[in-house]
């Protein structure tokens, strides 16, 4: 597939048109539809959606985790130099953990409950360095003290269950930096974890990322976390790529209506508690049977400004409305920035 | 982990000291009275009554359960006061009045076979059911699943006693393959003895290879849904130490668990395979003790099984802990 080195991306991991299909008994689940999306070093990339926008899927396929007896993966990703989806498994399976490393949203089960917490770590290094076992200790008591583990060399003798979550989540984050990955995937990192905790690990993430030049893909609900560390973010919804812009811009000059709503669906504490949450009404498209049109379609609210019915019968295409900013709406882009200026300026100047 | 053995160790002995009370009240003080089953039919009440004595059945219950429990630790003489005392030795489980001779003598002649039947058949089902159960979990979906998990339940459904008269009736009588069963111990004759038990020991197993196939399958399928198996694919380790080092080392823990107390099931002896096969081992004897109503013997044989499940489950907890550190340290 690399018959042309002129093509080689510049960001160092660019997935162009992914898609993933799973073939089920009930039809083909379209988890992820064309997603396009690119993060280059040192920086960090948000993807953000509710529960079944297929943001988890996109990371597993970039990782090479979908088993592709269960699924089909088209599309390309681009990893520095190498594309992964045509490559053969056991070469994408060599990189893993070395050029890419994955932390999952729950640090309870995501470590070995039977292996010790240094065996785990010096396993990880062990895949892809030779080093000795010794030496292989001194990185995992290294990598332990680097995440800000108290007592690294007694704490790495220690059983996952002997440490508590957001622990858990530091081994997990020593683990996946043990081979220093240059694209670091975080799926919903703090999701599990005390909200005290939450901070501390967003934070660890962006100082270890400074630290090597890390590129760093943050999958989450969470808007707060986004606004502070994000510095491009993908709205993904129905599998869909609805949204991309710098996060600034995203933040200040939303123009899907999707995006919009989950703007407003952040408990506004200046609000009367009655009208402190805006909810999107309805509920998620299933992936199995996509609506013919837009996506978001069922649950929009503005889609009656849109002539002809489009909405329900045409999916739009993903537009670039300004240089690096990119909406799939139907709506007239005058109009989409004037709602967004309606809506956000109530939430601006609040009640009156 | 010290602490743990040692309350393990504990309720071990709290479990057997409740055991021997209720071994000893259901077959010493149920209605059906012991003495009367001690003579054939030309009894008169006076042979009973005198006989009551011999066996120390007129005294106190209390005393009755002290000098059972006693006669297990220091052995036992009955009616020591006539001129031809019984004498039942140290781990005295009781006297058969029916076979005339110790309790104790007449398990541990039973035990050898019994115990090579079920270690054979454990061997043989562990080995099968596992790999088996593997092998259709890697091939999950696809036509090895399917066929392991028809074989599962062809297993399943086959019951001892037809499978056994089956192998009989085509392998022993039809074909010849094999002469008919007679146990020999397998350090006098080891052919005989093989001979003998492979019959035995397929059908003891069937029923087992079924079930550890269907639990290991399901068991490993169900780790391999498990996030930290994700981790280790993650990490980028081959498929192959994914699967052994992570999903098979969390998947086949419970089945050690299973396996032990399955095993000691066994080791209570094989009613069915026993008698089948004529294997003189303890489930034919607790059958004949049944049959012959001799109560001494039953009440041996029950709680010598009952103390071998209680064991095995201590063994199987003790293994459990050395395998997972969460009950170890936790």
């Amino acid at each position: 597939m690399r018959q042309d080195v002129s093509r080689k991306p510049e960001p160092y991991l660019s997935v162009s048109d992914l898609v993933v299909r799973f073939p089920t008994e009930d039809g083909i689940v379209h988890a992820v539809e064309g997603v396009s999306l690119s993060v280059a070093r040192g920086k960090t990339l948000a993807i953000v959606g509710e529960s079944g926008s297929g943001k988890s899927v996109t990371a597993q396929a970039i990782m090479g985790l979908i088993d592709r007896k269960a699924a089909s993966v088209s599309g390309e990703v681009w990893l520095d130099d190498e594309e992964l989806v045509a490559m053969p498994d056991d070469a994408v399976r060599r990189l893993r953990g070395l050029k890419m490393a994955m932390i999952f949203q729950d640090p309870m089960s995501s470590l070995h409950p039977f292996y010790r917490v240094g065996a785990q770590l010096i396993e990880a290094a062990l895949v892809h360095q030779s080093l000795s076992k010794s030496d292989a200790r001194s990185l995992a008591i290294e990598m332990l003290r680097r995440v800000g583990i108290p007592g690294p060399e007694r704490r790495v003798d220690d059983y996952p269950h002997q440490l508590s979550g957001g622990m858990r989540q530091r081994v997990m984050i020593a683990m996946a930096l043990i081979n220093s990955p240059a694209l670091l995937i975080a799926d919903e990192p703090t999701t599990a974890l005390d909200v005290t905790v939450q901070a501390q690990i967003i934070e660890l993430i962006a100082t270890l990322q400074a630290a090597s030049d890390t590129a760093v893909i943050l999958i989450t609900h969470d808007l707060g976390i986004v606004a502070d560390v994000a510095d491009d973010v993908v709205v993904m919804y129905g599998g869909r790529l609805v949204e991309a812009a710098p996060t600034q811009r995203l933040y200040y000059h939303p123009e899907m209506p999707y995006t919009l709503g989950l703007l407003t669906s952040v408990p506004r504490m200046d609000r009367e508690r009655a009208d402190r949450l805006d909810p999107i009404p309805g509920n998620p498209p299933s992936a199995i049977n996509l609506p013919a049109g837009c996506v978001f379609f069922p649950r929009c609210t503005y889609s009656d400004r849109v002539p002809d019915g489009a909405c329900a019968s045409r999916n739009p295409d993903l537009i670039a409305t300004e240089p690096g900013h990119l909406v799939r709406c139907h709506l007239p882009s005058e109009e989409r920035r004037q709602i967004a200026n309606n809506v956000l300026g109530s939430l601006v100047g609040g009640p009156g | 982990m010290a602490g743990y053995v040692v309350r393990r160790v504990l309720q071990m002995f709290l479990l057997m000291f409740l055991l021997s009370i209720v071994v000893f009240f259901l077959f010493n003080l149920l209605p059906g009275d012991p003495a009367r089953l001690t003579c054939g039919k030309a009894c008169t009440p006076e042979i009973i009554e005198a006989n009551r004595h011999r066996l120390g059945l007129d005294e106190p219950p209390l005393t009755q359960y002290v000098k059972f429990v006693s006669a297990i630790f220091v052995g036992r003489t009955f009616s020591p006061d006539s001129p031809a005392p019984i004498i039942c030795d140290a781990p005295c489980l009781g006297y058969s009045f029916n076979r005339h001779e110790q309790v104790m003598t007449l398990i541990t002649q039973a035990a050898p076979v019994t115990f090579w039947l079920a270690i054979g058949a454990f061997i043989l089902w562990i080995t099968a059911g596992i790999s088996l159960g593997i092998f259709a979990a890697l091939n999950h979906g696809r036509w090895p699943d399917r066929l392991v998990m028809t074989i599962s339940l062809i297993g399943y459904s086959l019951p001892a006693f037809f499978l056994g008269l089956l192998l009989i009736f085509f392998v022993i009588i039809k074909w010849q393959m094999l002469p008919f069963p007679a146990y020999v111990s397998p350090f006098d004759n080891p052919v005989q003895f093989l001979q003998t038990m492979i019959l035995p020991w397929i059908v003891l197993a069937t029923l087992n290879t079924a079930f550890y196939m269907r639990l290991t399958r399901n068991q490993v399928l169900e780790t391999f849904g498990d996030d930290y198996v994700r981790t280790a694919r993650a990490k980028g380790l081959p498929e192959r130490t994914v699967v052994v080092k992570h999903a098979l080392r969390a998947g086949l823990t419970p089945i050690v668990t299973a396996a032990g107390l399955d095993l000691a099931v066994l080791l209570g002896g094989a009613i069915i395979s026993e008698n089948i096969f004529s294997l003189p081992g303890l489930g034919a004897l607790a059958v004949n003790s049944v049959t012959d109503s001799d109560l001494p013997l039953i009440a041996g044989i029950t709680l010598v099984t009952a103390s071998i499940i209680i064991v095995a489950n201590l063994v199987v907890d003790l293994l459990y802990a050395v395998v997972d550190p969460r009950v170890r340290l936790g």
